[in-house]
């Protein structure tokens, strides 16, 4: 599951990349990406200098779409009866961290949630012990633990129906929503 | 767009109506005949005080009652039975009765004989007196004696349950808490929302309700009185608030609480508001009930990594770890008798089936009483003979009981949406 998801992840963000760099290459802003061979009269400094720019610019255009990518990953997933999240989804933990950092006035809200498999209280508890997981490596990745709120639902609001493998793999999660 | 109604006690008829459905009864059943009460009024009565109890005998699978259409007379007073009539058809007990209308008024009498056919000899009978809404009240009263008369022990049929819905799409689902007889008739709704309610418990006099809701966003802990409808909210912590449960002498009130960080156990004193810590673990304590005498509470921990069921004193002190042999077992609660604690079990990790057993805390002799693989939330009849319990059928949440020897199953299925978390009450007359 967690190798199956970070894959489908690193598909997503890279789809993302060339959808967007496929749509800045028809953009009218010329500026930017004018054709070398239209920039005539150009030393080749200059030039040097101004295409070092570009790829600086198209890197950090990349990183803005992977952060975004990032921050739109509001869903964590576990394996049954495991508290803490999967190794694969630390990078998109730390995009989430900063986020907070750099907006201090952004609250979250972590919902905390397991598969219908054993008793509703221990649920519960293993609801929040997968909320506070989350919430503890945000803290340590530079959100502030008073944009932090987390509950758990246990295992009283599932994401899918059924008594499927598939299904309780859905309900197994954190999922980040905004807060008041 | 929070939608929470606490409702008044009312005698409204809930859609969520459930009807029992025996699946499993026992080999030999003590044959009864409960003959058709007689009527002097006008109209037909609306409830068939007969069928009931032949329905409340079955249903606790010990007995079989007589098919009508295979009796020979319907005597409805003591000098209209012939003892041979019943032998011929191999019956032990005969129940009769007949009803008639309170001159000037809306009240009826109800006189009822028990007889042993065997000995031909009438065991007893009395007169009872009630209004017309409260047939299904007399018939239930009725059973509980003919059941104590034939097994020794109190019936209960008499008692009543509360349980939790949910029904709609996920996303839109509404949560209600209800009330029911004990064979889920007569439901009302106590208590409807948007967002998840759970763990309801009885108080030990069966006036007052405790439940935890959502209705803030967040689970809190809340107290209904039955009469009255009136709630309100007792705990306001950080965190998981949940689990609430009163100790069998009424002061207390065990809880979960995790403002310190994780789940522990605590309990409230009811009349001094004073909150104690009885667990301070880093890991999940949860799932609180208490000893009969109130002096020891038991719980569910993972402190060794997976849950197991532990006993502490109700003054603090040491835990001591009570189960040893399975890969998952939590939500204990004990029998009348002190000694047996039901329990879910999962055995190995491998099964992966939870079951409702009892082991026998003195003995350490486990029974696993249900072959469905996904049972939860038991909770014992005050008599001590069956279990309730909530599980899953054909994709569905129902409430399934069990009696203590697993010899006997019954269903409460649901017209609508899951049905889970069953709370029996105590006695309540």
């Amino acid at each position: 599951m967690g190798m199956q998801f970070n894959n489908v992840f690193k598909s997503a963000v890279l789809a993302l990349t060339i959808i967007g760099l496929a749509a800045c290459s028809s953009t009218s802003d010329t500026e930017e990406m004018a054709p070398v061979a239209q920039t005539a009269g150009e030393s080749d400094a200059a030039r040097a200098a101004r295409l070092e720019q570009e790829r600086l610019e198209r890197e950090r255009q990349e990183q803005q779409r992977r952060e975004q990518a990032a921050l739109n990953t509001t869903v964590f997933y576990f394996d049954f009866d495991v508290a803490e999240f999967q190794p694969a989804d630390r990078e998109t933990l730390i995009v989430h961290a900063r986020n907070l950092a750099a907006n201090p006035n952004r609250r979250v809200r972590l919902e905390g949630h397991a598969d219908e498999r054993g008793t509703r209280e221990y649920n519960l508890a293993l609801g929040e012990r997968r909320a506070n997981n989350i919430r503890d490596f945000l803290i340590v990745n530079g959100a502030s633990r008073n944009q932090l709120e987390t509950v758990s639902y246990g295992e009283e609001r599932p994401a899918a129906n059924g008594q499927t493998e598939a299904a309780y793999r859905q309900n197994r999660r954190v999922e980040v929503q905004p807060a008041g | 767009m929070l939608l929470v109604l606490a409702l008044v006690f009312s005698f409204r008829l809930s859609a969520a109506e459930l009807n029992i459905e025996i699946t499993r009864g026992v080999d030999n059943p003590i044959p009864v005949a409960v003959v058709p009460f007689a009527w002097d009024g006008a109209n037909l009565l609306d409830e068939d005080i007969a069928q009931i109890i032949s329905n409340n005998l079955e249903q606790v699978g010990e007995f079989r009652a007589l098919s009508r259409a295979n009796m020979l007379s319907l005597p409805s007073e003591e000098r209209e039975v012939h003892f041979r009539d019943w032998r011929i058809l191999a019956q032990q007990y005969l129940v009769i009765g007949k009803v008639s209308q309170v001159p000037g008024g809306q009240m009826v009498q109800v006189q009822w004989e028990f007889f042993d056919i065997n000995r031909e000899r009438k065991v007893l009978g009395e007169v009872l007196t009630g209004s017309m809404s409260q047939l299904r009240d007399i018939a239930h009263e009725i059973s509980d004696v003919v059941y104590q008369e034939i097994t020794g022990s109190r019936g209960a049929f008499s008692t009543k349950i509360m349980y939790i819905s949910a029904e709609g799409a996920i996303g839109s689902k509404v949560f209600k808490l209800h009330y029911a007889d004990y064979d889920g008739r007569r439901a009302q709704i106590l208590l409807e929302s948007r967002e998840p309610i759970m763990s309801p418990a009885w108080s030990p006099d069966g006036s007052q309700i405790a439940y935890v809701s959502f209705e803030t966003d967040l689970p809190r802990i809340y107290i209904q009185d039955l009469a009255s409808g009136q709630r309100r909210q007792v705990t306001n912590f950080p965190g998981i608030n949940s689990s609430p449960v009163w100790s069998p002498d009424g002061s207390k009130l065990a809880m979960v609480l995790s403002k310190d960080g994780s789940p522990d156990i605590y309990v409230l004193d009811l009349a001094t508001d004073q909150l104690r810590q009885l667990t301070d673990h880093p890991r999940a304590e949860t799932e609180p009930a208490w000893s009969r005498d109130s002096r020891s509470v038991i719980f569910t921990s993972d402190r060794t990594g997976q849950p197991q069921i532990y006993i502490v004193d109700a003054n603090g002190g040491l835990p001591e770890r009570l189960t040893f042999d399975c890969f998952y077992c939590a939500k204990a609660q004990f029998l009348p008798d002190g000694v047996n604690l039901v329990h879910v079990r999962r055995e190995t990790r491998q099964d992966n089936s939870y079951g409702i057993a009892i082991l026998n805390v003195q003995t350490s002799r486990v029974i696993k009483l249900t072959e469905t693989a996904l049972d939860e939330s038991p909770s014992v009849a005050p008599n001590g003979s069956m279990i309730m319990f909530g599980t899953t059928a054909g994709g569905k949440g129902v409430l399934d009981a069990v009696s203590i020897d697993g010899r006997i199953k019954f269903r409460l299925p649901s017209l609508q949406g899951d049905v889970r978390e069953p709370s029996w009450s105590p006695y309540l007359n």
